[in-house]
């Protein structure tokens, strides 16, 4: 009796000697990590102690100056609404841009994914060099960020929104394409079948089979990616490819403080709200569709 | 036509089938109207927003042809004469993401404890911790790194700061959604065994939510490893500033090099953190 009970102890101890020592090894690999990358980053904590302050002036200086006895009074007056957000109008109509950017590389960018996934789709009975092909263009596409691409379309497009939306349209494409491959090799594939055996060619079954069934997940996928394209699309103005990330970049370098966090807010109120809209779009766009 | 009788459908019979039952001979008028509509709005919006971007034929051709020239500069790739320095960039940019990520999943788990709705009762204060968050999100990570530049001065200090300011808010979300739906009972046993709630948080919800948390934080370390490589651009350090620089003074081909190594590196952290995380959630 005894003797079980012993044994089960031992057994206990030595898994928990084995689970322990996993745990330290982990717990010193990723310390050595830290350090190491402490250490290349000059993240040391003096340059961060000395940095502290300045991060907290800083970040106190953006915050617009607002007074609660003034809130809604006119332009003119220092610590209103109206004066911290004195050029809305502009400000309203580089934002619509932004996202006409956006939604304007989002559909570039689905369509160039549409027509580079049914090659890239593994089920589809083209040959495998094909299908590898397609999957490595794509790859590289999204793996290269939109700001690289930006950089240097602005020197073949020149300045301004066509880089932007070009850069965006590419990245877009690469990321898209992978999920319309991967949606369109889950379908059913009797109705492929189907059509093939009724004598339909590869193109008629593509339209007739493939895409009615992977259409919703290929709409939502767009949908989803043109919220991301937003985000993007806000910020790709800063290498001077249009959008309200030029006017942010401009606010920022020349330190007009509270016209940064007036131009950020604004960024902030507009992608919630098209990720609002945009979910219950969709929503209704799938059921509609499917 | 046939009907299920076996004789030919008269015209008068197919005529009335078709005022019986007229969405079975394809869309209705109003329908076919609606959809008229709708490609007509498509292509009048398409056109506005071309003309209003300035895009044409002319200007698209002649971009085409500065990328060609471009792309024709880029080939063959050379890695110029700064190697080192090359190297030291993506190390950098490496660093940075790893820094960020670790900084972001530290501070992020306490954030979570406080966003939890098994954990924190109070509505109020639960509810716009969320918001907070939300909104957090909206901010890209490199207007965090434009602004820390402007605060802490360039250098790879403002993109660990960006990457790590940029990523709590989100990280505490996901770890919030994860703590809820932890299973409730081993926390109710240690509570009705006398543990104090610390207790309860230490042995009943974290062994649950560790390896969802853990899985998390190398998800968003694949990705900064990704944004790693562009805060460079404005001036966080890293590669990006490399890249930046030899755009700006047309070395195409040291470019090339860099943007082939940037994504040999992404792939590589990709495929190691991918196994990290399998053994991780596997072994649980």
């Amino acid at each position: 009796m005894s003797g079980a009970i012993a044994q089960q102890e031992a057994a206990f101890l030595s898994l928990r000697r084995q689970r322990r020592n996993t745990t330290l090894l982990g717990a010193i690999i990723f310390v050595v990590c830290v350090l190491t990358a402490g250490r290349v980053s000059e993240f040391y904590p003096s340059s961060l102690i000395a940095g502290a302050p300045r991060i907290g002036e800083y970040f106190s200086r953006i915050a617009p100056a607002l007074e609660w006895s003034k809130l809604f009074a006119n332009t003119q007056t220092e610590g209103s609404l109206a004066f911290w957000m004195y050029r809305l109008d502009a400000w309203g109509l580089l934002l619509f841009e932004t996202a006409q950017m956006a939604a304007l590389a989002t559909l570039m960018g689905a369509v160039v994914a549409l027509l580079l996934a049914f090659p890239a789709a593994k089920n589809l009975g083209l040959p495998a060099w094909v299908n590898a092909t397609c999957r490595r263009v794509l790859e590289a596409t999204r793996t290269v960020p939109e700001i690289v691409f930006a950089l240097i379309f602005v020197w073949a497009f020149g300045v301004g929104a066509l880089a932007g939306i070009l850069a965006i349209a590419l990245h877009t494409a690469g990321a898209l394409g992978k999920l319309f491959a991967d949606a369109m090799e889950n379908i059913e594939m009797r109705p492929w079948d189907g059509v093939r055996a009724s004598g339909g060619s590869w193109f008629q079954a593509c339209r007739y089979a493939v895409l009615p069934a992977a259409l919703p997940d290929l709409l939502s996928y767009a949908m989803l990616r043109f919220e991301i394209n937003l985000r993007s699309a806000s910020v790709i103005g800063f290498v001077g490819a249009g959008g309200i990330g030029e006017e942010l970049y401009k606010v920022i370098s020349f330190n007009y403080y509270e016209e940064i966090s007036a131009i950020i807010v604004l960024v902030i109120l507009a992608v919630v709200c098209i990720d609002l809209v945009s979910e219950k779009l969709r929503r209704r766009v799938i059921e509609a569709v499917s | 036509m046939i009907n299920p009788g076996g004789h030919l459908l008269s015209p008068a019979e197919v005529a009335a089938w078709r005022a019986r039952m007229p969405e079975a001979f394809g869309p209705t008028g109003t329908a076919r109207l609606w959809r008229w509509l709708g490609v007509v709005a498509f292509l009048a919006w398409l056109t506005g927003t071309l003309w209003w971007f300035d895009v044409s034929p002319q200007r698209m051709w002649n971009g085409l042809n500065g990328l060609g020239v471009i792309v024709r500069l880029m080939i063959p790739p050379s890695p110029g004469e700064q190697w080192v320095e090359i190297l030291h960039g993506l190390a950098e940019s490496l660093a940075m993401a790893f820094l960020g990520t670790a900084i972001a999943a530290t501070i992020a788990i306490p954030l979570g404890f406080l966003g939890a709705r098994n954990v924190a009762t109070n509505m109020l204060f639960r509810f716009s911790l969320r918001r907070f968050f939300d909104g957090m999100r909206g901010v890209d990570q490199l207007i965090w790194a434009l602004a820390y530049v402007r605060a802490v001065g360039l250098g790879p200090l403002a993109g660990v700061l960006a990457i790590a300011t940029a990523d709590i808010a989100v990280l505490a979300k996901l770890y919030a959604e994860a703590i809820e739906n932890a299973e409730k009972k081993q926390a109710e046993g240690i509570a009705a065994a006398g543990g104090s709630p610390t207790l309860v948080m230490r042995f009943g919800i974290l062994p649950q939510v560790a390896p969802i948390m853990l899985g998390h934080a190398l998800y968003f370390f694949e990705s900064n490893t990704r944004s790693a490589t562009i805060l460079g651009v404005v001036g966080a350090g890293g590669i990006g500033l490399q890249i930046a620089e030899r755009i700006r003074v047309r070395h195409w081909d040291e470019v090339a090099f860099i943007i082939i190594l940037m994504v040999l590196m992404v792939m590589t952290i990709d495929w190691l953190s991918g196994k990290l995380r399998r053994r991780l959630i596997g072994g649980r």
